[in-house]
């Protein structure tokens, strides 16, 4: 590699903040107080608690040279599989810090905050738009929580019709959260294999399809990365049986336009607005994950709802089906700006292109890094390519490794060990915003990685080398965690 | 990791497809998870039981193993009732993968029907199924 990236620069070692304690330190002065003194309840007094004395410029180097040590979407490329680390344009935060927005208090009534009321109801439709859904709600705070709601959703309408079912079909692709999103909402998982092409096959969903399951969580494109192509005809058998389709949108970034979700049979689809749209997460959230719907669905959807009158916009409760409100105020409004603005500046071509960038820089990767790592699944696929380490066993060198010293040469690690169907899984999206320069430096590096693999495994197994530190501990961090900050 | 010739598996076990043993010892069945197993996971971080008393259906989820790699469920070799839990565990998550076949036992159970055990996997079959896979 002509010119390493990792940077080796100015950055300092920081002690804890406890370590910096001087007794007697201070970042703000008390003001004198103006009111006569009263005793204080028992309850309320005590000892408070153990916080470090510190000075405020203490305080602000401290933060800032541990953000200095942070590597982010701005820093450099995150190909996070099923994150979709893409890069988050400035004009989203110059848009979302606009006074009227930024300032806007949750407590306001209708009338006065019209403005953002027809950003909500406008961000409603344009959603409704891409995925080809009927309606929208915007209140989910997270993708797992537009899972919840979703499951809410078809619980609610089954009972409207007199129909109590105890299971969701969850296929071994999809994510690892859907479970756990079936089950808080009282149903039991039940799995299914997907089939040799990596999708499923309408005959394994309708070998456990039966009278007593209310649907299917079925994430499209999967966890592999591929494109679930039996979906209208698994929709077929699960509608047939009185069941509803519900579909993980997390991976939309592939298909922003591109599939008529409505017309494919899904009855209601989350979206991550942190990921596809361009919001920031990580730590950098939060997130939101609106749940869109078929008409069916619609008047089971959360509440208060927006709703247009001669001109203005109002917040009505007055859906009596609804699955009740799932988030405080309005949901997280400041993701919401940032998911607008993004689609008003790509408009409808726009988004349908940087689908389309998105499979193809998956692709192009796919392609240039299968001759070094072992492609389980090898055909074209979505936005997100799986690998394994299996061309790297007879080494004893680990997915863990080649994450580790990937870092070594400036990049983020992708995801690793999942998908779970993937023994020693490298799940890797570079998302549409990366040039083909830098994907190219990004192939150059893994196919050094593998080289180093079997030419110098121990080099492998101690990285990384040019990092701050060296190889964590992290069965200890998870085992006997430092609390401190 | 290792080969599957460098790992250990004893004889007068069962074993499930899904990597979990079962050791009858006076009538009840020790449960717990296969060296391939835990060799697969990696450093385990925690372990998640049910409670004395609880029962099970064989297949059922009964527990989950957490490692540094992914979070795993546990299922039931047979049908069965909680006897015993191995509290140590709790403090002591490694023993999992340190000892899988003794400190590292996870479940005593009182089976609702040993004659199941008949329907898993013996040694050579558990092996067999690990080289094919």
């Amino acid at each position: 590699m002509s010119k390493p990236l990792a940077p080796t620069g100015l950055n300092m070692n920081e002690p804890l903040l406890w370590e910096m304690d001087k007794p007697g330190r201070t970042a703000f002065s008390m003001p004198r107080h103006d009111v006569p003194s009263a005793p204080l309840h028992d309850d309320l007094a005590g000892d408070g608690p153990d916080f470090p004395d510190l000075n405020e410029m203490g305080v602000i180097r401290h933060y800032t040279r541990l953000s200095q040590w942070n590597f982010g979407v701005d820093t450099g490329m995150y190909p996070l599989g099923s994150c979709t680390m893409k890069y988050n344009p400035k004009i989203n935060e110059k848009v979302s810090r606009l006074k009227g927005f930024a300032a806007l208090h949750p407590m306001l009534p209708a009338l006065m905050t019209q403005g953002a009321l027809r950003l909500m109801a406008e961000l409603e439709r344009f959603l409704a738009e891409i995925t080809a859904m009927d309606a929208v709600s915007l209140q989910p705070a997270a993708g797992a929580q537009g899972e919840l709601a979703g499951m809410l959703l078809i619980h609610a309408y089954l009972k409207s019709l007199g129909v109590k079912r105890s299971k969701i079909i969850i296929p071994d692709t999809a994510h690892g959260t859907n479970p756990a999103s079936a089950a808080l909402c009282g149903y039991r998982p039940v799995r299914v294999t997907s089939g040799e092409k990596g999708i499923l096959t309408p005959h394994a969903v309708s070998e456990v399809m039966d009278e007593d399951t209310a649907g299917i969580m079925i994430t499209n494109p999967n966890t592999l990365g591929l494109f679930e192509e039996n979906i209208k005809e698994i929709a077929r058998i699960v509608h047939g049986k009185g069941g509803q389709v519900y579909c993980d949108g997390a991976n939309m970034n592939a298909v922003m336009g591109m599939v008529h979700m409505g017309n494919s049979g899904v009855d209601v689809l989350h979206l991550n607005l942190h990921k596809t749209f361009s919001a920031p997460h990580g730590g950098g959230g939060p997130g939101a994950g609106p749940v869109c719907v078929a008409n069916h669905l619609a008047p089971f959807l959360p509440v208060p709802r927006i709703v247009v009158k001669d001109g203005v916009y109002h917040l009505s409760e007055a859906f009596p089906q609804s699955v009740g409100r799932l988030h405080s105020f309005l949901g997280n409004f400041g993701v919401m700006i940032k998911a607008y603005a993004y689609i008003l500046s790509m408009g409808a071509e726009g988004l349908k292109k940087a689908s389309q960038l998105a499979v193809l820089n998956a692709n192009y990767l796919k392609e240039k890094l299968k001759t070094v790592l072992h492609l389980p699944y090898d055909r074209p696929c979505m936005h997100e390519c799986v690998f394994s380490d299996k061309f790297q066993r007879d080494q004893k060198i680990t997915t863990l490794d080649m994450a580790k010293r990937l870092m070594d040469f400036g990049f983020h690690p992708p995801t690793i060990y999942f998908p779970l169907v993937v023994d020693g899984a490298i799940m890797i999206e570079p998302t549409e915003t990366e040039s083909l320069e830098e994907i190219d430096r990004f192939v150059e590096a893994f196919r050094i990685v593998t080289r180093e693999a079997s030419e110098s495994p121990d080099l492998l197994r101690g990285s990384p080398k040019r990092c701050r530190v060296a190889r964590l501990d992290e069965t200890l961090a998870a085992r006997r965690p430092c609390l401190m900050g | 990791m290792k080969e599957i010739s460098e790992l250990d598996f004893p004889e007068d076990l069962y074993y499930t497809e899904e990597h979990e043993w079962a050791r009858v010892t006076d009538g009840n069945v020790t449960i717990g998870i296969s060296d391939y197993a835990q060799d697969q996971l990696g450093d385990v971080v925690f372990v998640e039981m049910p409670a004395s008393g609880d029962q099970f259906k064989k297949g059922d989820a009964f527990g989950t193993v957490e490692s540094v790699k992914a979070v795993s469920e546990l299922y039931m070799p047979i049908d069965g009732e909680v006897i015993r839990v191995n509290q140590t565990l709790e403090d002591a998550p490694e023993l999992l993968n340190q000892s899988p076949y003794a400190d590292g036992w996870i479940l005593e159970i009182k089976p609702g029907d040993a004659s199941q055990l008949e329907t898993i996997l013996n040694r050579d079959a558990y092996l067999k199924m690990l080289k094919e896979s």
